[in-house]
């Protein structure tokens, strides 16, 4: 696959997003820069494209960068608990703040992210048998744990309902106003590319690295911390998107290898593509009623995830 | 010249390496040997700054290795160890251009890639350069390794058993080209082994370790004798010359 098709096909999709939805909107209204449907596309159609943009390209560098430093190409976001320990982190913020502020919220959810993301390393580390399936099912089980202590508090404080609407990806309620956190993401994302070349090397694991003097903690360090600014960006404003972090790198590195420096740009148009439709799905056949992208995604996600499974075993240890 | 001085390791309260003292000669190679749990990777990895020593140092151009910036010492000395072998998918170009990122943090110049292809030619890569080092055989996967550290262009190389799960051709292979590294590059390789034989007829020196001891250290040809084998091995060791090498024949031995 070539990175312009992947290019054209974002653009292409993104057009198609910015014009379907519960209102018909016509290019040609927005001649009309006072019209209702201008104010529709702006305050809606806009954001809810640049969401699906960042949250799919930010998803996918992040799978991509975990996958690289574990050294295993089954752990993702979603697989290694960061996104449970992101919502442990909103979840704890609610219980403190009885008037808590989306700065709260931000700061928490990005120091759970960062240290649940941190423990799973640690366990990483100390676990011999590093199977490619093993591992990230310590990932799935670790994130549950995260995710029932939640539950447990939640339900306690009675803010559970709270919570759970946090659990859902979707981008039903992205309007301009709702969705700018996921700004962040750009700058995470440029040091992701920066970083790039030290992240492949740090992949190829800590005696190689040392090998060729790089400073194998400290890229450790900075991938975690990308990671979790990413995560909680996405979490905070998106919900839970599954899978995502999982089978779009795999997919590039299945056709590209796994130089960052070659792959980044790949991994990021994919996921962006791959999400958009998804959304474009969801909004399409309830019409005019929506599914939430993180359903379709799952759906469409799991099989790809399965056929992975099956056919890449060999080729994933 | 590189100058280990009473290096000790611990782990918990067992010591793997205990008190070794050795001087690596410039251009030469020297064989690690001795038992299994003797001690030869941990000293190894101490040597390349991979593990810290708990007493004792090791010094590099008279300054301990601790000393030296990590980029600077990565380019004197290179260490290639087994867990290496990963499922990471780089092609074998990749895979050697990253022997200069000591020299260029990734971005390649002229000159890099001038000394990329090199060690590529050197190692007979070229043909197979732009497949992933995931789908190659042991063999190939091996040299390619080689060729990065080649790449990487340092005076010292340090193997750790780098002919583990390689046939005899691939072995005599790797053999012949770290010989030539020395005596056509002028480089000192280091290397653990575990095939005595192949100490033998590709060493200049020797250094035996047993319960991370020091027993032995000095040229090959006053090692290889059946005494001084018996005295690391445990066992009667005969030593026969054959076109000028000395062979090991211990296949049949009674203790």
């Amino acid at each position: 696959m070539r990175l312009w098709m992947l290019i054209i096909a974002t653009i292409v999709l993104s057009f198609i997003s910015l014009f379907i939805g519960a209102i018909d909107i016509k290019p040609s209204d927005l001649l009309d820069l006072g019209s209702e449907e201008t104010q529709i596309f702006l305050i809606s159609r806009v954001p809810r494209l640049m969401a699906i943009i960042l949250a799919g390209a930010g998803m996918s560098i992040a799978g991509l960068i975990m996958q690289s430093l574990s050294q295993n190409k089954f752990v993702s976001p979603t697989t290694a608990g960061t996104l449970d320990a992101a919502k442990l982190g909103i979840m704890i913020s609610m219980l403190f703040f009885t008037n808590v502020t989306y700065t709260q919220q931000i700061l928490f959810s990005f120091s759970f992210a960062l240290i649940g993301t941190l423990i799973f390393m640690q366990i990483l580390d100390r676990i011999k048998f590093k199977d490619a399936i093993f591992v990230p099912l310590i990932g799935i089980m670790y994130g549950n744990i995260l995710s029932s202590i939640t539950t447990f508090f939640g339900y306690e404080a009675d803010i559970l309902q709270n919570i759970s609407s946090w659990l859902m990806g979707s981008f039903t309620l992205i309007i301009a106003g709702r969705y700018e956190l996921l700004y962040v993401s750009i700058p995470a994302l440029v040091l992701a590319y920066i970083y790039a070349n030290k992240f492949t090397v740090a992949g190829m694991g800590e005696e190689f690295a040392k090998n060729l003097g790089l400073s194998y903690k400290v890229v450790l360090n900075i991938g975690l911390v990308l990671v979790a600014i990413i995560s909680t960006s996405v979490v905070l404003t998106v919900g839970v998107i599954p899978f995502l972090g999982l089978i779009v790198p795999n997919i590039v590195s299945l056709y590209m290898g796994d130089n960052l420096r070659k792959t980044i740009p790949h991994t990021m148009f994919l996921g962006i593509a791959f999400l958009l439709m998804c959304d474009i799905i969801g909004r399409i056949i309830v019409h005019p009623y929506e599914i939430p992208v993180n359903v379709t995604v799952a759906v469409i996600g799991s099989a790809i995830f399965l056929i992975m499974l099956f056919r890449g075993r060999a080729y994933a240890k | 010249m590189i100058e280990i001085k009473g290096l000790t390791k611990r782990f918990g309260k067992k010591s793997v390496v205990e008190d070794v003292s050795v001087k690596i000669k410039q251009g030469t190679i020297t064989s690690f040997i001795g038992p299994n749990g003797a001690g030869k990777s941990t000293l190894l990895s101490m040597v390349s700054r991979l593990l810290d020593a708990d007493t004792g140092e090791v010094l590099l151009d008279k300054n301990n290795v601790k000393k030296w910036k990590s980029d600077e010492f990565a380019k004197r000395v290179s260490i290639l160890k087994q867990s290496n072998y990963t499922n990471v998918r780089l092609t074998v170009r990749e895979l050697i251009s990253f022997g200069r990122y000591p020299y260029s943090r990734g971005r390649l110049t002229a000159e890099d890639e001038r000394l990329v292809d090199q060690a590529l030619e050197y190692m007979n890569l070229q043909d197979i350069q732009d497949q992933f080092i995931d789908e190659l055989s042991g063999g190939q996967r091996q040299r390619a390794f080689i060729a990065m550290i080649i790449a990487q262009d340092t005076d010292y190389v340090l193997l750790d058993e780098p002919l583990n799960n390689l046939d005899m051709k691939h072995s005599v292979q790797i053999m012949k080209i770290l010989r030539k590294l020395v005596d056509d590059l002028g480089k000192t390789v280091v290397i653990v082994l575990h095939d005595i034989n192949f100490a033998s007829v590709y060493s200049d020196r020797i250094v035996a370790l047993k319960d991370g001891k020091l027993v032995k250290d000095g040229p090959t040809k006053d090692i290889i004798n059946s005494e001084s084998l018996r005295e690391i091995y445990d066992m009667h060791i005969p030593v026969q010359v054959q076109d000028g090498c000395r062979i090991c024949v211990y296949f049949n031995s009674h203790a």
